[in-house]
C-alpha cells in the first residue's frame, strides 16, 4: 500500500533524460509549467500533450509507473473537474432538475483536468529521472546568483537534499512498524475515524523516535567529516552544459515559444 | 502445523527491477520444533518469516496453518498473528506506549482481553523475559538495550503464541546481551513448549540450541536438516557467505589429519572431550611414547572457548605429528587454518 507511492521518486535507468543536466530539467519543468497555464486553446494542449509524451518515451520510464503517481491527486482531479463542471455558468447544453451543464463548464472542466494531469506528470517525471542529490545539485547552482543578495543558497540546498533523502528511508520505516505492531494485532484499516486515529498512535511514536535517531546519526556523522557548511566546498562532479543540454534548452524554448503562440492565438 | 507448498514471492513488479525473493518454496514446520533458518543478508529469510503470519502474501503458493490454507476467504489473519507470534528485527523500535507494562498489553488488547486480562498475561510474559514488577511503570526509553529487547519479546509472548519467531534477536547486542537473548529463547521454549524458529546469520549462534536447521540461498531453501548434517556441507555453505561453527572446521581439520575424532559434535565442550577422547586413544595404540601424551591431557580439560581449542588444536599438531612422521601434516593443517580463518571473515562479512 505504502509502496505505491511514486511521487518524488527516482526511476533507475539510462536514457537522454535522466543524463540531462538538472538544471535543464529544472529550468524545462518550469517553464512547461508556466506554458500550462497560458495556453487557452486545444491546440495549444495538445501541443503540450505530445510534447510530454516525446519526453515520456525518451525517458524510458514506463508508462504505468507514471500513472501510478496519479492515483494520490485523483479526488482532487475528480472534485476540480465535477465542480467545473456543474457550478459554470454559461450556454445550457441539458439540465435535471438545478443540476445543469453547460458548454463554458464542460470546457473549463476538460482543460482543467487535462492541465492537472500534465502538471503532476510534468513534475514527477523530473524526479523520476533525476536523482534528488542531482537536483539539489542543479538547484544549487541554478540559484546561485541569489547569494549575493544574502540567501543561503548552499544550506537550503542540502536541507532539501537531506529532507528528500528521508523520504524512503522514513517510508520503509513505517512499512515496518507497520508490519511489527500488526504482528502485534494493531489494526490499521478497521473502525471509525476515531479508531482510526487512534490506531496510529503506535505507528506515529516509534516513527518519530527513529527519525530523530537517524537525524541525531546524520548530524554526527556530518560533523565527524567535518562538514562545515557551503564555504569554500568544492564538487567532485561539478556540473557542466554540455551539448547536449544546450540543445534540450533550445527545443524547451522552440516549444515554448510556438505553444505559447498557437495556444492562445489560434 | 505450518506447511508451506511452492511458496513464491515477488516485489517491485511493474519496474524494471523484478526481484524473485522467494523460489518454490515447500516447508513444513512441526510442533514444538526449535528450527534456526539461516542465510546471509538478503537471502529471504525475514521474507519467508513474513508469509508465515500472513504479513506478506506470496505471489503463488499456499501456506496452511493446522491444515487450513491461510489465503481461504474468511480465514481470520488476527488469530494467525496471534498464534504466530512474530518478534522482528529490533523489536524494541516498536515500543510506543508511557511504561513498560502497558506496551506488553498493546498485543492482548488486541485480541480482545480486558484490561485485568491483558495485565495479567502481560505480567507473566515479563516475568517470563525476566522482568521483575519493578520496571512495569518505567518508561520503555529508560530501558537498557537488552532489557528494551527484551520487553518487545514480551510484547509478543503476552498473546500466547504457539510458534514463536524471532527475526535476529541479537542483532546488534555485546556478547553477554547475546548470550542472554538465546538463553532467553531455549528457557521460554523449555517452559513453554513453543515451537521457536531463530532466524540468524551465525551458525555459532543457533548450533548449540536449535533441533534443525533451515539454511536459505537466494530465496530457495539450500539445505535442511539436522544440525551436523547441515554442517558436513561446510565448504559449500562457505560459498553461500555463511560458515559452520568453527568446531566443525576443527573436528574436519582433525579428521583429515588422521585423528578418529567424531565431527558431529557441535558444542566446543563436546567437541573438547571428543578429542581428547580420540587422542587418548591415539595414544593407546603402538609406537607413541607415554609421556608426550601425558603434556597434553591436563590442557584439554577445562577447555571452553574457541580460541582455545585452535590453539589446542596447534599444539598438538606439532606434538602428533613428528611422532607419527605423517607425511604433509604441517601444509595441511596450515591450509585447514587458512580455510577456518576465511569461513570466519565472510562470516562477519554477512554482518
Amino acid at each position: 500500500m505504502i509502496r505505491d507511492i511514486t511521487l518524488g521518486q527516482y526511476y533507475q535507468t539510462d536514457s537522454v533524460i535522466h543524463r540531462l543536466d538538472p538544471r535543464v530539467k529544472l529550468a524545462g519543468t518550469i517553464l512547461f509549467l508556466v506554458d500550462l497555464f497560458l495556453i487557452k486553446n486545444v491546440w495549444g494542449y495538445l501541443i503540450a500533450t505530445i510534447a510530454l509524451a516525446t519526453v515520456i518515451h525518451l525517458s524510458r520510464v514506463p508508462f504505468k509507473y507514471i500513472m501510478r503517481g496519479l492515483k494520490s491527486i485523483i479526488l482532487l482531479l475528480m472534485i476540480t473537474v465535477i465542480f467545473n463542471l456543474f457550478l459554470t455558468d454559461g450556454n445550457v447544453i441539458f439540465q435535471i432538475g438545478f443540476v445543469k451543464v453547460t458548454w463554458e463548464g464542460l470546457r473549463t472542466a476538460v482543460f482543467m483536468g487535462w492541465r492537472l494531469v500534465m502538471l503532476i506528470i510534468g513534475t514527477s517525471l523530473m524526479t523520476f529521472t533525476t536523482t534528488p542529490n542531482q537536483l539539489t545539485d542543479g538547484m544549487e547552482k541554478g540559484l546561485r546568483p541569489l547569494k549575493y543578495l544574502k540567501v543561503p543558497v548552499h544550506e537550503v540546498a542540502m536541507m532539501m537534499s537531506i529532507a528528500l533523502r528521508f523520504i524512503p528511508i522514513l517510508l520503509e520505516e513505517t512499512d515496518k512498524i507497520m508490519k511489527a505492531q500488526q504482528a502485534r494485532g494493531a489494526d490499521f484499516e478497521g473502525g471509525n475515524l476515531l479508531d482510526k486515529a487512534k490506531a496510529l498512535v503506535p505507528l506515529l511514536v516509534p516513527l518519530f523516535i527513529s527519525a530523530f535517531r537517524r537525524a541525531n546519526d546524520l548530524a554526527l556523522a556530518m560533523e565527524a567529516r567535518c562538514y562545515r557548511g557551503g564555504e569554500g566546498r568544492t564538487k567532485m562532479n561539478p556540473l557542466i552544459y554540455n551539448r547536449t543540454d544546450k540543445m534540450a534548452y533550445l527545443l524547451i524554448f522552440a516549444f515554448m515559444a510556438v505553444d505559447i503562440f498557437i495556444g492562445r492565438f489560434f | 502445523m505450518l506447511k508451506l507448498e511452492h511458496v513464491n514471492y515477488e516485489y517491485g513488479q511493474g519496474t524494471e527491477m523484478v526481484v524473485h525473493a522467494l523460489k518454490d518454496i515447500n516447508l513444513e514446520i512441526q510442533d514444538g520444533e526449535f528450527i534456526g533458518l539461516i542465510g546471509h543478508t538478503g537471502s529471504g529469510k525475514s521474507t519467508l518469516v513474513q508469509h508465515l503470519n500472513g504479513l506478506i502474501r506470496a505471489t503463488s503458493g499456499v501456506i496452511y496453518f493446522d491444515g487450513e490454507n491461510i489465503y481461504a476467504d474468511g480465514f481470520s489473519m488476527k488469530e494467525l498473528r496471534q498464534k504466530v507470534g512474530l518478534v522482528f528485527q529490533y523489536p524494541e523500535h516498536q515500543l510506543f506506549e508511557v511504561d513498560v507494562l502497558s506496551d506488553v498489553c498493546f498485543g492482548p488488547k488486541n485480541m480482545g482481553l480486558s484490561v485485568e486480562e491483558a495485565q495479567k498475561e502481560a505480567k507473566e510474559a515479563l516475568t517470563l523475559v525476566g522482568l521483575g514488577e519493578e520496571y512495569y511503570k518505567w518508561s520503555p526509553f529508560e530501558l537498557s538495550g537488552g532489557q528494551k529487547r527484551r520487553a518487545a519479546i514480551a510484547g509478543v509472548l503476552a498473546m500466547k503464541p504457539r510458534v514463536l519467531i524471532l527475526d535476529e534477536p541479537t542483532a546488534g547486542l555485546d556478547p553477554q546481551g547475546r548470550e542472554e537473548i538465546l538463553n532467553l529463547v531455549a528457557s521460554l521454549r523449555e517452559k513453554t513448549g513453543m515451537t521457536v524458529v531463530l532466524i540468524s546469520h551465525s551458525m555459532e549462534d543457533v548450533a548449540q540450541y536449535v533441533s534443525r536447521i533451515v539454511v536459505m540461498n537466494h530465496g530457495q531453501i539450500a539445505y535442511d536438516g539436522e544440525p551436523r548434517e547441515v554442517f558436513s556441507h561446510y565448504r559449500e555453505l562457505e560459498q553461500m557467505g555463511l560458515a559452520a561453527p568453527q568446531v566443525t572446521y576443527a573436528l574436519y581439520g582433525l579428521k583429515n589429519m588422521g585423528l578418529n575424532v567424531d565431527t558431529d559434535m557441535i558444542t566446543v565442550e563436546a567437541a573438547a572431550d571428543n578429542i581428547a577422547a580420540a587422542l587418548r586413544e591415539y595414544g593407546a595404540s603402538p609406537g607413541e611414547t607415554g609421556s608426550g601424551n601425558d603434556s597434553i591431557m591436563p590442557e584439554k580439560n577445562g577447555c571452553s572457548d574457541d580460541g582455545m581449542t585452535s590453539e589446542k588444536k596447534e599444539r598438538n599438531d606439532n606434538h602428533i605429528m613428528p611422532a607419527k612422521n605423517i607425511q604433509g601434516a604441517d601444509s595441511t593443517a596450515e591450509k585447514e587454518n587458512g580455510q577456518k580463518d576465511g569461513g570466519t571473515v565472510s562470516g562477519k562479512g554477512g554482518l
